[in-house]
């Protein structure tokens, strides 16, 4: 049995298969809870009870909001681009998935255990874009065709930053492979050394990057109602809506794994598992993403492009000279092999 | 299968499952769920107008100069990252010739930042 998975082609093809699905089964479910999660969250912020009718606790809510959508009408607008209209949300949940391959969850306990992995992580969300503009394209309609433009231009921006923020952890870790990166994080997490300003630039880049509040601005409901997903409805609308929440997990746990230590416990506590130390992150900076949409106001558009372009980028550009220059003359750089 | 090219099998797994999925749910919703279009329900939405003109027309420069810039400053992310892995064997000369780009490019960011590029208004 061992010797069937480990030893031929099919039976590892198949333990690679089961390995998949041991991710994104509990992804999906984590994800399904976090929308159940969001609207509790935001109900306690504004002294409501959330959702509390459908099973013990309301804890039922997320799969009768599947059921539900799943049986509405897709509505394909006349006007569209049939294919592309509905290959859209398909890119996006797919790219949101795929993120998860190289994601490890315990010590060399990733699926694809991969030596370029933040760069891959990079490449996926940033192929999101992709999505984005595919919808506001096919749909054929103003709105869709602004939301898209305008959520383009703000992920785009927003990259940039992030991109010098993975560079300068590079620069303390010496390796691409994220369970390498993990592991330069066991005497000190990340968040608590001088790269700490690069953690705020991350988490608000965060933000904008999947297009949450303040940086809803792509379906910003008072100006263009739902942004680049106006024209969508039923199962075409959800996988968009997963592709989000899926989304928002994946860049929670980047950002743990690049920051916050990834599946290392603290205190010592190692007897509990590394999973749930990384779920336990993950949920934090879940629960940081709802805090924020309950607390700030959306940003206006010319606010959001000044942030990206005039604060992050020069503050991230020098905090990575600053760090660079720091490693290379107190001779403190990894030794990488 | 070559060794690096196996490690990212999983990859293909991970697209090919998740394609599944998508898939499935959009087929079976279009399955599932009774469909009963008709003209007005397939016009795209515009405020209860009748759509005036095609959606796909000319749009705001300033999107395309912010995608110019984007392409410089994501190339020069780009360059940095084999810069940041190798930077302990690439001593003291490897560590100013990326000072030197990086110096360029600032220069060309205050131009383009004195030169109201990147103003939103």
């Amino acid at each position: 049995m061992r010797d069937f998975f480990l030893h031929t082609e099919v039976g590892s093809g198949l333990l690679t298969l089961f390995e998949t699905l041991g991710i994104l089964v509990p992804v999906l479910i984590l994800m399904a809870y976090s929308t159940y999660f969001e609207r509790k969250a935001l109900g306690a912020f504004q002294l409501r009870l959330g959702p509390n009718r459908v099973g013990w606790f309301g804890l039922a809510q997320p799969f009768a909001d599947a059921v539900k959508v799943f049986t509405k009408e897709t509505i394909i607008p006349a006007g569209a681009n049939r294919f592309l209209f509905l290959l859209a949300p398909s890119i996006t949940f797919i790219l949101a998935c795929m993120a998860w391959a190289v994601i490890p969850v315990q010590n060399g306990w990733a699926v694809a255990n991969i030596n370029v992995g933040i760069l891959y992580l990079f490449a996926i969300s940033s192929l999101g874009v992709y999505g984005i503009i595919i919808a506001g394209w096919a749909s054929n309609s103003k709105y869709a065709f602004l939301g898209a433009m305008r959520s383009a231009a703000q992920m785009v921006s927003y990259e940039v930053s992030i991109g010098f923020v993975l560079v300068s952890v590079l620069l303390c870790v010496g390796s691409l492979n994220l369970n390498d990166i993990v592991l330069a994080q066991s005497r000190h997490w990340f968040a608590f050394t001088p790269l700490f300003p690069m953690f705020i630039v991350f988490l608000i880049s965060m933000l904008a990057e999947t297009n949450r509040a303040p940086f809803d601005l792509p379906e910003g409901e008072s100006e263009i109602v739902a942004g680049f997903f106006v024209e969508y409805s039923a199962m075409a609308f959800a996988l968009f809506y997963l592709g989000e929440y899926t989304n928002m997990i994946m860049m929670s746990a980047f950002a743990s794994i690049l920051f916050l230590g990834g599946w290392q416990a603290p205190f010592g506590l190692t007897f509990i598992p590394g999973v749930f130390w990384l779920l336990a992150k993950i949920s934090l900076i879940m629960f940081f993403f709802f805090w924020v949409r309950a607390t700030f106001p959306r940003y206006r558009y010319d606010q959001l492009m000044r942030l990206g372009w005039k604060v992050f980028l020069p503050l991230s550009l020098l905090w990575l000279v600053l760090t660079a220059g720091f490693l290379e003359f107190f001779h403190m750089l990894p030794r990488s092999s | 299968m070559q060794p690096v090219l196996s490690a990212y099998f999983p990859v293909l797994v991970f697209l090919a499952v998740a394609a599944a999925i998508a898939l499935l749910m959009v087929g079976g919703s279009l399955l599932a769920a009774r469909q009963r279009p008709y003209p007005e329900k397939l016009s795209a939405y515009e405020c209860g107008f009748e759509p005036f003109d095609d959606a796909r027309r000319r749009f705001d420069v300033r999107f395309y100069l912010v995608a110019i810039l984007f392409i410089i400053f994501d190339l020069e992310v780009a360059f940095l990252f084999p810069w940041a892995v190798s930077l302990s064997r690439i001593g003291l000369f490897g560590f100013f010739s990326m000072m030197g780009f990086l110096g360029v490019l600032t220069v060309g960011f205050i131009y383009e930042w004195r030169r109201g590029a990147l103003e939103w208004e």
